[in-house]
């Protein structure tokens, strides 16, 4: 065991706005989202890179908040599911998974709400076979994935124009 | 769940990272994409005293065709970054394995390197690259080597890297025309490793199999090169009855061990038939045919 550990001072955007911190190392990514920041929508789930709950968008990319280290998002963007909505709106993904039943619970939400961010983002109308494999890696334990597959392609639809 | 505190040092070149390696020696571990190295941290199976992240060199993340017929992968691209590149889509069997493995996220962070580096007896790199000439690039503070993938891979979790070398890059020898290669994986659910995997190359000329390679994943300490099967395709036409020689040749060779992923039985059943259907795959692809292939779940 160490003795003195030295934190890190990091620099990082989240939904816009940038912040500057000084973490210890091993904190991860999204004890700093919850606990620093205090942006509780980002879930843990399994907290062993399985369940997808913790899924937050880094430069654009869908990854796990639970396997990146904070020190590791150092200059990134990071956008959570606080940054969805604009100006009291809610983001047409948003309103999708709410419009298509596509949740019960909601722990998972946060997560499945910011892959199908990254999906969108690269591909504006997914088929069937694309929607499933862009959520492979976030874990429903409610609904089952039918609403979920239902609620992307309406967002898909909404967004088109955008 | 936190890892045990650890003192974290941000290489800024490789060579820098191989000096960390060699000041602390068994107390410090890469961070690349972390992917597997971070759960285990948190689980505290890996407890280093410092880190070294890989993440901030800049430089290390390409896929370039050569002029030579080789194709150049940075140790630190991720997955991602080669399932949706079309210069890696020139050798169809490293598509299945990128656009495969785990899922989204994991993709976007995980890196070739890391996985090859890490030896796990159940990664998807090592199997697929065993099929086709791959060698891998040892990075030392002063000068550097070249392994073959086959010589690199020692055992489980085990690879041919001295206590300060670091992978930096892996060249894969683009497979000649009129060869075909597929990579099949099956697992239970998209984020977990496979239960098994096959992947096969092979090089036809008209209905003989002129050349062919073959290897087996998650069925034994190490991704197995499976010779007897090669054997019994290698200069032959693919029949039924070649084909069931070679399966069973496949079946034969596998090492697996029960857990909670499946028996021993199974996985050897299983892995039988991923050969096969790898095999077919490897032939229509070979004659030109577009076929889908890669990880195979529910």
């Amino acid at each position: 065991m160490p003795d003195v550990i030295e934190k890190v001072a990091i620099k990082l955007t989240v939904n816009g706005k940038p912040h500057s911190l000084t973490v210890e190392p091993r904190m991860l990514l999204v004890e700093l989202i919850r606990e620093a920041l205090d942006l509780t929508g980002t879930h843990v789930g399994c907290d062993t890179t399985y369940c997808g709950a913790c899924t937050v968008l880094m430069n654009g990319a869908a990854v796990k908040s639970c396997t990146v280290f904070a020190v590791q998002a150092d200059g990134s963007q990071i956008t959570t599911v606080e940054g969805l909505e604009k100006d009291g709106q809610l983001h047409p993904i948003q309103k999708a998974f709410g419009d298509a039943y596509g949740l019960q619970c909601g722990y998972c939400t946060p997560g499945l709400m910011l892959s199908t961010a990254q999906l969108l983002s690269q591909n504006k109308q997914p088929s069937e076979k694309e929607m499933r494999k862009a959520i492979a890696g976030n874990t429903c334990r409610c609904t089952g994935y039918q609403n979920i597959l239902k609620a992307i392609q309406m967002a898909a639809q909404s967004m088109k124009g955008a | 769940m936190y890892p045990r505190a650890f003192h974290y040092h941000r290489a800024g070149s490789l060579q820098e990272a191989s000096a960390i390696l060699s000041e602390f020696g068994d107390e410090a571990k890469l961070l690349a994409g972390g992917q597997s190295l971070i759960p285990l941290m948190k689980l505290r199976y890996a407890n280093p005293n410092h880190l070294v992240d890989l993440n901030f060199i800049s430089g290390t993340s390409y896929i370039i065709k050569e002029e030579n017929g080789t194709l150049r992968f940075g140790a630190l691209t991720r997955h991602a970054e080669i399932e949706h590149s079309t210069v890696a889509a020139k050798i169809p069997i490293i598509h299945d394995c990128a656009a495969g493995i785990a899922d989204v996220q994991v993709r976007n962070r995980g890196t070739i390197g890391g996985s090859l580096a890490e030896a796990d007896p159940s990664g998807d790199w090592a199997t697929v690259l065993m099929t086709l000439e791959t060698e891998v690039r040892c990075q030392k503070s002063k000068g550097d080597r070249w392994v073959r993938l086959a010589d690199f891979i020692k055992d489980a979790y085990t690879t041919a890297l001295a206590r300060d070398e670091l992978v930096s890059e892996v060249v894969v020898k683009i497979p000649p025309q009129g060869s075909g290669g597929a990579y099949l994986a099956f697992k239970r659910s998209a984020p977990v490793y496979p239960t098994a995997s096959a992947a096969v190359q092979l090089t036809m000329d008209g209905e003989v199999c002129k050349d062919v390679a073959i290897a087996l994943g998650c069925v034994g300490l190490t991704a197995i090169k499976a010779k007897d099967t090669e054997k019994a395709l290698r200069g032959q036409q693919v029949t039924q009855k070649t084909m069931a020689t070679a399966v069973e040749a496949a079946r034969a060779v596998a090492e697996p061990q029960s857990d909670m992923r499946g028996s021993a039985d199974y996985k050897r059943t299983l892995v039988g038939s991923l050969v096969k259907r790898a095999i077919d795959i490897a032939v229509r692809r070979a004659r030109g045919e577009r076929i889908e292939a890669g990880h195979i779940y529910a």
